[in-house]
């Protein structure tokens, strides 16, 4: 397949020093420096952002839709792996 | 407006600051309103986005000096009055800003030789006499570092990429050269404000602006414009028809309307 002259780019936004990055949307551009410029453009005007990181979108391994059951079902039984059948001192306040 | 005269011109300086402001002003709000006409038009969501956005930092931009002006002049006058209520004549910008778009090429190279001159004489004039000027400055300067860059990066890829957007870019550099020289004139009234640091000397920023201009030209694969005649009379108010054309639709409501807010 020949490379497309706009390819997609995944966009993951920084909101504010020590979160994580995290993925905002896409944007279409013709390389990196562009790509970022344009989510500069598109996912940071209300002054909202500290620093953006670009990834081509062919560069995501996605897990299959289809795989789903065997991929996501078996943890819908062990209910034991969420942390609600501690008791949390009233001291500690909220966790 | 009263103040000493000055005995290059004899006018008064206050008379060559409010000119002065509005010429910087009126460069800003016109480029302004040229790239708020692509907005829904660009050739993508995210071009519309981003020329969206360097329109709007012109116009904050303009908005400061023609309140800046205002204060000078103290004739009540405020900044909607100056924008939307003086007739094209009365306009003081430089003819590449009222160019039309054209087409996405035309649209870039107008910017990029804009934004490579306006960068370094904001840069220049962050450190005038002049407090508020300064302040103006300071804020413009990184506005327009962003918009070198935006219309840097597009002008090599345009220039250095199909057949098709190397020709378009090659035909909006020769139409608009000849638009550049204007870049650098400054009459009487800006020389006196030049002398008394309030100004910036427009021709001292010439070799960084060919530097700029011709590291992004020989990326892009263009050849540099030869030495022709350079087009002028935007600073006297002498303006090619299409600022007229521009005028008559951003200017409509407001005078249709006096004084209606939206």
């Amino acid at each position: 397949m020949p490379e497309p002259m706009m390819p997609l780019w995944e966009v993951f936004i920084r909101n504010r020093s020590g979160l994580p990055h995290k993925h905002c949307g896409s944007v279409h551009a013709p390389d990196a420096t562009m790509a970022l410029q344009a989510a500069r453009d598109v996912y940071t005007r209300r002054g909202e952002s500290v620093s953006i990181w670009i990834v081509p979108s062919t560069a995501i391994i996605a897990s299959d839709p289809a795989e789903k059951e065997e991929m996501f079902g078996p943890t819908g039984s062990k209910i034991y792996r969420h942390p609600t059948f501690y008791k949390i001192p009233d001291d500690v306040g909220h966790m | 407006m009263t103040g000493a005269a000055n005995p290059a011109t004899g006018m008064p300086e206050r008379t060559h600051l409010f000119t002065y402001a509005i010429a910087l002003a009126d460069d800003a709000l016109v480029l302004g309103h040229r790239l708020s006409e692509w907005s829904g038009r660009a050739p993508m969501l995210e071009e519309d986005i981003a020329l969206s956005n360097l329109a709007l930092d012109l116009i904050g931009q303009a908005r400061l000096l023609y309140d800046y002006a205002a204060e000078v002049e103290g004739q009540g006058r405020n900044e909607d009055q100056l924008a939307y209520l003086r007739d094209a004549h009365e306009f003081r910008n430089i003819l590449l800003v009222e160019q039309p778009n054209g087409d996405f090429a035309a649209t870039m190279i107008r910017h990029l030789l804009y934004a490579a001159f306006m960068h370094p004489y904001f840069e220049a004039l962050a450190r005038s006499t002049d407090p508020h000027l300064a302040g103006i400055a300071g804020k413009a300067v990184k506005e327009m570092a962003y918009h070198l860059r935006h219309a840097s990066e597009w002008t090599i890829r345009l220039g250095d990429g199909t057949a098709e957007s190397h020709r378009r870019a090659a035909e909006a550099l020769d139409e608009l050269w000849a638009y550049s020289g204007e870049l650098f004139e400054m009459d009487g009234g800006e020389a006196a404000l030049v002398a008394g640091g309030v100004a910036v000397d427009r021709e001292r920023i010439r070799p960084v602006w060919q530097s700029t201009v011709m590291r992004v030209l020989d990326q892009a694969t263009l050849d540099r414009p030869g030495d022709r005649y350079m087009q002028t009379g935007g600073r006297a108010g002498r303006h090619t028809e299409q600022l007229g054309k521009m005028l008559a639709e951003m200017q409509v409501l407001a005078r249709a309307h006096p004084g209606v807010t939206w």
